[in-house]
């Protein structure tokens, strides 16, 4: 549950995020985010989205439920659901799947290729402008 | 998915628009909890049972022919899902397990062990849509207009979500089951494509709404400690199978106060509850967060293991142990019994635009009973899935590009429009959950409304800052629903502003008593560029009293 009151909080931590569109031409943007004991690496990117960088690029969708599997990503090396992996006191590295195409920041093609929009047939569909 | 793999038996080609990824978003997949269905495997039941609870629930206001299809096609998805592979569970005599929710008269809630139901139905549905070679599914489209030529749909504009092209579809008819509004408030349960853009776009489109004041606040969602990794609605299982006591902040129980039951039992309905527990927190007993106590202590160690297996080893990782410690819960943001307006053919009065799932209004009148949001999910997704296919067999296109052309154009600007100026889009969606929470929550009053409806006037006139971002732009998707959820707000607050009485999930604190005489549906629709909430013709009499018309 996202709420006002989970950012009241003097304690702080950092986060080292990956960012870029392509592996070459990435870089590690540091932020400083409130840290509240329990909560997981995908509350710091929510927040720092809503308070610092709303361009960080990254994927989610059930929001700490652990329901829709697709906010993985490396948390200090090791692929995670970003919703269950706890940010610790002394923050986290994060980084995007290795093993996927990057799209950018930490967004990798996790889509099927069957359910992509230029993939399979295009009869149904145009490209405009 | 379900209207998908309707519309393929009826020999439709259909194409599956996500904005998330197929099967993995929307309300679904956050529903840990039950289905109803009068199967009767627990015990004897019958369809008839379930909709007099249903209309019970709704306080008059359902719709009577939509709650009568859910609750009489209920049973055949239930058993054809089984047949797909979902996982119902199962008692030793292999008949399907089934509970007892609030408000239902007999044991009629399916469910999938443990706290899986939502992902176990979503996941079935899935896998039985992609063996489906007439159904091509796209992920990554977030759908921003329907297109209208001639007064009929015939298509869609939306973005690709990963490139930023515009993208323009073409289709005889169009399904919206693009689910609720609940991302609105900023207490929600919601998966983050929850932003009422269903109901926007069928207003939009010259579709009407109904009952948009009927927003339903859960409960009992976690509150405190810190959870990661479970759906903060997972406390309604634990109750229907354990019991559990609500207490305020000074440990005593409360329900009784509010005309419900303590002790353990599980049978006060979700409005009843929501207002029982804020008023405790109002009156200064609320717990430390702010919501009240929910409390298993009294349930031994064994009895919560056999009910939830491996979830109390989740728990026990977010060092959550119910045999030492209450846990806070507080009412949220759950589901939208209001919606999109349509017959029981699921069409909209736009001919080719059909609705399904929660995003359809009415079936659930002032509050909906727990169970019955997958089943409507099932129910009118095979329903309107299969009306639309039979309605378009043999009928030409009639895409017209002219009649895309202002939408496209409205989402090129969207796009174009660069700049740092102004807030990023989500944080003034933050800014719109916080009206909504503060002036047009559980309850509200005709002053509150006014002012969420003047602040939502000029949230919609503040500039929304867009970076420049290739690939990917989360400004750009927050941005387009922002849009989305600025018309569903104003939808549900000229609604609630309409409505002078209360009566299920709308509680006006000015005007506390059920009004016999407001015994009927409001309709929103769009007039011109207004949106406006009106009672039918034959409740005309009430409306000179309505400060709608004031």
């Amino acid at each position: 549950m996202t709420d006002e009151t989970t950012t009241a909080t003097a304690e702080t931590t950092e986060l080292r995020v990956w960012r870029g569109r392509s592996e070459d031409d990435g870089r590690y943007d540091v932020y400083r985010v409130p840290y509240e004991e329990g909560m997981s690496v995908l509350d710091a990117l929510v927040w720092i989205r809503g308070h610092v960088d709303s361009s960080l690029a990254f994927r989610y969708g059930c929001v700490n439920a652990n329901a829709c599997k697709t906010c993985m990503a490396l948390v200090d090396g090791e692929v995670a659901y970003m919703c269950t992996a706890r940010l610790a006191p002394a923050g986290a590295k994060v980084e995007p799947l290795p093993k996927r195409p990057l799209i950018r920041d930490l967004v990798t093609d996790t889509v099927p290729d069957d359910e992509k929009l230029h993939g399979g047939r295009a009869a149904f569909t145009q490209t405009v402008g | 998915m379900y209207a998908a793999i309707a519309a393929a038996r009826e020999d439709a080609s259909v194409l599956l628009l996500d904005k998330s990824l197929v099967g993995r978003g929307g309300a679904t997949i956050m529903a840990q909890m039950t289905v109803a269905a009068a199967i009767g495997h627990e015990e004897p039941d019958h369809w008839t049972d379930h909709l007099q609870d249903t209309l019970a629930a709704g306080r008059e206001l359902c719709d009577e022919g939509l709650a009568r299809l859910l609750c009489e096609n209920g049973p055949a998805r239930i058993f054809e899902m089984d047949g797909w592979g979902a996982h119902w569970a199962r008692g030793a005599d292999d008949r399907i397990r089934q509970v007892k929710a609030p408000g239902h008269g007999r044991a009629r809630c399916c469910y999938v062990d443990f706290l899986n139901t939502g992902p176990g139905v979503a996941g079935t549905l899935r896998r039985q849509v992609s063996t489906l070679g007439s159904v091509r599914r796209v992920s990554n489209v977030a759908v921003t207009d329907i297109v209208v030529h001639e007064g009929r749909a015939v298509g869609a504009v939306g973005m690709d979500v990963v490139s930023g092209d515009v993208v323009t579809f073409a289709a005889k008819a169009v399904v919206l089951a693009a689910g609720g509004l609940t991302k609105i408030y900023r207490r929600n349960s919601a998966s983050t494509n929850m932003g009422g853009e269903a109901y926007a776009l069928a207003l939009w489109a010259g579709a009407d709404l109904i009952d948009m004041e009927f927003v339903q606040f859960f409960p009992i969602a976690h509150l405190a400690p810190r959870l990661v990794g479970m759906d903060p609605i997972m406390w309604d299982p634990f109750r229907y199978k354990l019991g559990g006591r609500l207490l305020n902040g000074d440990f005593e129980e409360f329900m009784h106060r509010y005309g419900g039951q303590d002790s353990g039992t599980y049978t006060t309905v979700r409005d009843q509850a929501s207002y029982a527990i804020l008023k405790e927190v109002e009156a200064g007993r609320g717990s430390p967060h702010g919501g009240v106590y929910l409390d298993f202590r009294h349930v031994p160690d064994e009895t919560l293991r056999l009910a939830f297996g491996p979830v109390i080893d989740r728990l026990a990782h977010n060092g959550i142990d119910l045999t030492q410690t209450p846990v806070e819960v507080a009412p949220t943001a759950h589901y939208h019994m209001g919606g999109i307006r349509v017959n029981g053919r699921m069409e909209t009065r736009v001919p080719g635009l059909y609705a399904a799932g929660e995003a359809v209004g009415g079936a659930n009148g002032a509050n909906r009973l727990s169970g019955n949001a997958i089943t409507e999910a099932l129910v009118f997704g095979e329903r309107a899935g299969q009306k639309a296919a039979a309605a378009v067999a043999g009928v030409p296109h009639g895409w017209n590009a002219r009649a895309a052309e202002g939408a496209v154009e409205r989402l090129h600007l969207a796009l174009g429009a660069d700049g740092d100026s102004g807030a990023p889009a989500n944080v003034l969606g933050r800014k719109l959950q916080g009206i909504m929470w503060e002036n047009a929550g559980p309850f509200r009053t005709g002053d509150q409304l006014r002012q969420a409806l003047d602040d939502i006037h000029a949230l919609r006139e503040s500039p929304v800052a867009v970076r420049p971002a290739e690939g990917f732009n989360l400004d750009l998707q927050d941005r387009l629903e922002l849009r989305a959820m600025l018309t569903t707000a104003e939808a549900v607050v000229r609604a609630a502003i309409g409505r002078t009485e209360s009566r299920g999930a709308h509680q006006r604190l000015d005007f506390p008593d059920s009004d016999p005489r407001l015994v009927s549906n409001q309709a929103v629709e769009m007039r011109g560029a207004e949106i406006t909430a009106r009672w039918p013709r034959e409740a005309g009499l009430w409306r000179a009293r309505s400060e709608n018309s004031r």
